[in-house]
């Protein structure tokens, strides 16, 4: 593979690249795959991140593990202290990005977790290392776009994209407030609830997603309970500009650690067929 | 770090639940418009006559307020033989510990549970450490014929299995918490848990003065009983107000619950003791000393944390401040210097517990022991007529197990 540099100008802005791919003249929604950084172990995330690739998926996102992941069911909470436990470091999740933005220079990279330790070194800190690492956005689940000064202001001076939830419980009046300052894609939480648990009705999804798109400039991803290729096409085919897949995968890490790239390539790939031919 | 001071320390937090710097509402969105529903009500009900009436009522008939307010001549007496000359301050304790359920936890959880059911919610979720908040909680909730799911750590249930059956005796659910390290952090990550997959029917009754705004005020306002009361019994029995106010700090709300009203007596100074547990060099659960600024569970604060910002494990021989975090309003009244913090370790605080129940036959929790510990350090370095008022916020009954166990007693 080609070695590029990180260098924005080449790829303006892969997150709305990965959106805006076709098929026969019809958008295609796009697969967002999560796995937690250095689960198990450091070593073991970049062949599981390439697994992720070749299966097909258009966005990766990768956790940053946190000791209290308050918005995550039982699999991602182990999957956190996993690699808590083999020693993951911030430096090693920047590494693991740098390495990621080298080998696949197309391929949107997002940085999802936790308040503390993306703020814990300034959030202008941690915009720069992002923008260092190739990482094209950030999910914070505990910064609501009520204390946005701690991260967003430093995350848009480097041209990062801060990408926000949206929930059921995200009304009309709110709606604006949660827009402003969000870009790349807007984050819909299918469920009120935590990661990996019920799956939410398809017709509510489908009335929430045209719902956001109508005032939404930026794409609507959907997420949080969506585990099965069959699943994810329904909510593909229920008006998704993507749809985000994260606790089944980490499940297969949980299963067959290190040895689980083959596993993983094999679901995304069969996620990514569901998700890509769904309209 | 000492920021100009302002012209009044009660009128924090702003608009937008900011201690200075701290406070805050660091919620994932399915949290957010529940917690700015909770803020309206709140300030809806504070504006209302009867919600005050009923709370007071309830202070009154049900918990037993006032509580004493009370001069402890043999402690005072015992501190002085160790004090030079013409030193050995008086030492008062306002009595929380004689409260229903055994301490301060009370007055806050029925300010909630009335709030809960102004906003139509039909179960009761907590969090809890030691079991004190738990068994509270569970006491409103009997009272008021609502379901109680109580979140408790793993650990925690092993070590307090009295609170724990006074909890399921009340009717409520315990729930062991079994993921990250056992404790009461865990508990409050799964309370979160619960309440985002439940926001339609359940209110979750945080037990201190922490929390996404505008619990910190919130529970600030419900314990400030505590103060006031302290302030008007001391006034009228002495005619003046104290030199120095003590209260040891788990979260902060028996603390800011006896501080806040003096905020703005300028000679009355106040001291907030955290849990040094085997010493600030080992493990221990004093955010204030050994921690810097982070996020968690909703606030922006002091947290004992690592240099990447994961939280590290608190120790207290108490289980009621072993927690990584310390309420919003005290990282800032420490950083204006209104308010001093120091802390105790686990073997001073079991001297002190000793020594509060041989002068004065009070068994204390281990909570206040560590007030007490701090007592009895500043006591003989104070003027005889000076007057220290300390909360004397749980009763020990609770860690008599505890205690039995670190003097190495068999029960
Ligand atoms: C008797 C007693 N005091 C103090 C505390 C610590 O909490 P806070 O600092 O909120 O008063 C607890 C907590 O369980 C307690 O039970």
């Amino acid at each position: 593979m080609t070695r590029l540099s990180p260098n924005r100008r080449l790829f303006p802005n892969r997150l709305s690249a990965a959106f805006a791919r076709e098929v026969n003249g019809v958008p295609r929604p796009a697969l967002i795959t999560f796995i937690t950084a250095g689960d198990p172990t450091a070593a073991a995330t970049p062949a599981i991140l390439d697994a992720l690739v070749e299966g097909g998926a258009d966005i990766v996102e990768l956790g940053m593990p946190f000791t209290d992941p308050m918005a995550d069911g039982p699999a991602i909470q182990a999957a956190n202290l996993r690699s808590l436990a083999s020693g993951t470091t911030t430096a090693a999740i920047f590494a693991l990005a740098r390495g990621f933005r080298e080998r696949h220079p197309e391929t949107p990279l997002v940085l999802m977790g936790y308040a503390n330790p993306m703020t814990t070194r300034g959030p202008e800190w941690f915009a720069q290392e992002c923008h260092k690492a190739g990482v094209d956005g950030v999910i914070c689940v505990d910064i609501p776009p009520e204390e946005d000064a701690d991260l967003g202001p430093a995350l848009r001076a480097v041209g990062v994209s801060l990408i926000r939830l949206a929930t059921p419980t995200t009304d009309a009046a709110r709606l604006p407030a949660v827009l402003e300052g969000s870009s790349g894609f807007l984050y819909y939480v299918s469920v009120a609830g935590i990661t990996g648990k019920q799956q939410a009705q398809v017709a509510s999804v489908e009335e929430a997603v045209a719902r956001l798109k109508a005032s939404s400039t930026i794409p609507v991803a959907v997420g949080f309970g969506v585990r099965t290729p069959e699943q994810a096409a329904a909510i593909a085919a229920a008006g998704a500009d993507g749809v985000v897949v994260g606790s089944a995968l980490v499940d297969l890490v949980a299963q067959h650690g290190a040895a689980a790239p083959v596993a993983i390539r094999d679901l995304t790939r069969a996620l990514a067929e569901a998700v890509h031919s769904a309209r | 770090m000492t920021a100009p001071a302002p012209n009044s320390f009660r009128t924090q937090p702003d608009a937008n639940g900011h201690f200075g710097q701290f406070g805050g509402r660091y919620v994932s969105e399915t949290l957010m418009p529940l917690i700015l529903e909770l803020e309206r009500e709140y300030t809806r009900a504070k504006a209302d006559p009867a919600f005050a009436a009923e709370f007071e009522d309830l202070l009154e008939h049900y918990v037993g307020r006032p509580s004493p307010l009370y001069y402890a001549p043999r402690l005072t007496e015992a501190l002085r033989q160790s004090a030079a000359e013409g030193l050995g301050a008086q030492v008062w304790f306002k009595r929380d510990e004689l409260n229903h359920t055994g301490a301060h936890k009370i007055n806050n959880c029925i300010g909630q549970i009335l709030l809960a059911m102004r906003m139509g919610k039909t179960r009761i979720i907590a969090e809890t450490g030691a079991g004190q908040h738990g068994v509270a909680t569970a006491t409103v909730c009997a009272r008021f014929g609502l379901p109680c799911v109580i979140y408790m750590g793993a650990k925690d249930v092993e070590r307090q299995q009295p609170n724990v059956f006074r909890m399921k005796l009340l009717g409520a659910e315990v729930i062991p918490v079994t993921s990250g390290a056992n404790t009461l952090k865990d508990a409050m990550n799964e309370a979160l848990r619960d309440w985002v997959a439940n926001i339609h029917d359940t209110f979750y009754i945080i037990g201190t003065a922490a929390g996404p705004h505008p619990y910190p005020e919130l529970v600030r306002d419900f314990q400030s009983v505590i103060g006031k009361e302290a302030r008007a019994q001391l006034l009228s029995r002495t005619g003046r107000l104290p030199d120095l106010l003590v209260a040891a700090i788990g979260g902060g709300s028996n603390a800011i619950g006896l501080f806040h009203p003096f905020l703005d007596d300028p000679s009355v100074k106040m001291l907030g003791v955290e849990a040094a547990g085997h010493g600030l060099d080992k493990e221990h659960a004093a955010s204030l000393a050994g921690g810097r600024p982070g996020i968690l569970h909703g606030n922006k604060t002091y947290l004992l944390q690592d240099e990447d910002g994961q939280i590290t494990e608190a120790h207290s021989i108490s289980a009621g401040l072993d927690y990584p975090g310390i309420g919003p309003e005290h990282s800032w009244l420490r950083d204006v210097g209104r308010v001093d913090y120091t802390s105790v370790t686990d073997t001073e605080a079991l001297d002190a517990f000793q020594l509060l129940c041989r002068t004065e036959g009070i068994i204390p929790a281990l909570e206040p022991s560590h007030a007490i510990a701090a007592v009895a350090k500043v006591a003989p370095t104070m003027p005889r007529d000076a007057i220290i008022l300390a909360n004397l916020c749980g009763r020990g009954d609770k860690d008599i197990f505890t205690v039995a166990d670190a003097l190495g007693a068999k029960l």
